[in-house]
């Protein structure tokens, strides 16, 4: 369904504050134009996002229709030990995608 | 004959830039008094009745946006990062568009860097707010102004 892209370092060394890069396609769908007939196109966003490293949430996201289509979200972590990030979207109409990276610490 | 044509398309395109420069100084100073109660409902719905000091968030946004759809915006908060002291979590507020929450950023100490990116919507020229949260309960606070020429959200689907 939705194409992803995750941007991780593949290595990092222990303690490094690395930088994580994200971007899930969705239309965004606001929920605030019409059609050209003047009926109300109803909302259809991604509202939440997060990430976990080894299983612990790092970082989480509550997104409204004021993000743009195909939403990018970049932010960053500490590298502590080898092992994956798993990344979510939840959105309208049962929308819910996965995504995992690894990464190795030297 | 040709050469006198294109001075005063010059001429007038100045005076135009001139005039806009008059204008969107005015709605500038218009905006900074008088902030749309929405957006100040949906900030003290974060805040609560703390008080929102500036300084300590840095707010990027391009000040001249071509194109609303996708505004590049990067929030990054002073602060060491630390289990005593860390940014909690970061709110995007915009005066102007249908809502004015546009993201809510949770972070903690092993964020490292308090730094977040994205690209918002912006469905007209308006101002920005990004509020930070620190882990000892005090809200810091950016504001910036951007020009938007073609705005989101506006456009008909067909």
């Amino acid at each position: 369904m939705g194409s992803v892209l995750i941007n991780v370092p593949k290595r990092a060394k222990r303690g490094d504050v690395i930088e994580i890069k994200t971007l899930m396609s969705h239309i965004m769908e606001t929920g605030f134009r019409h059609t050209a007939t003047g009926e109300l196109i109803p909302r259809d966003i991604i509202t939440s996002f997060s990430c976990r490293y080894n299983g612990e949430e790092i970082f989480r996201a509550d997104l409204f229709p004021a993000i743009s289509a195909n939403p990018f979200i970049s932010f960053f972590t500490t590298a502590t030990e080898t092992g994956t990030l798993e990344f979510s979207w939840i959105g309208d109409r049962g929308f819910s995608e996965t995504a995992t990276a690894s990464i190795t610490i030297e | 004959m040709m050469k006198r044509t294109m001075d005063e398309t010059e001429h007038s395109r100045r005076r135009f830039l001139a005039l806009s420069g008059a204008a969107m100084a005015v709605v500038t100073l218009r905006s900074a008094e008088a902030t749309p109660a929405t957006m100040n409902a949906a900030m003290r719905e974060v805040t609560g009745a703390a008080a929102v000091r500036a300084g300590k968030v840095k707010l990027e946004v391009p000040p001249l946006v071509e194109n609303g759809n996708t505004v590049p915006l990067s929030v990054s908060v002073t602060s060491p990062m630390t289990a005593e002291d860390h940014v909690r979590s970061i709110h995007v507020f915009v005066e102007k568009n249908p809502q004015p929450n546009s993201g809510n950023f949770f972070l903690g100490p092993r964020a490292g860097r308090a730094q977040v990116s994205t690209r918002i919507r912006l469905a007209d020229s308006q101002k920005i707010v990004a509020i930070a949260k620190l882990s000892d309960g005090s809200f810091w606070s950016a504001t910036t102004e951007v020009v938007v020429t073609l705005a989101a959200c506006t456009e008909e689907v067909i």
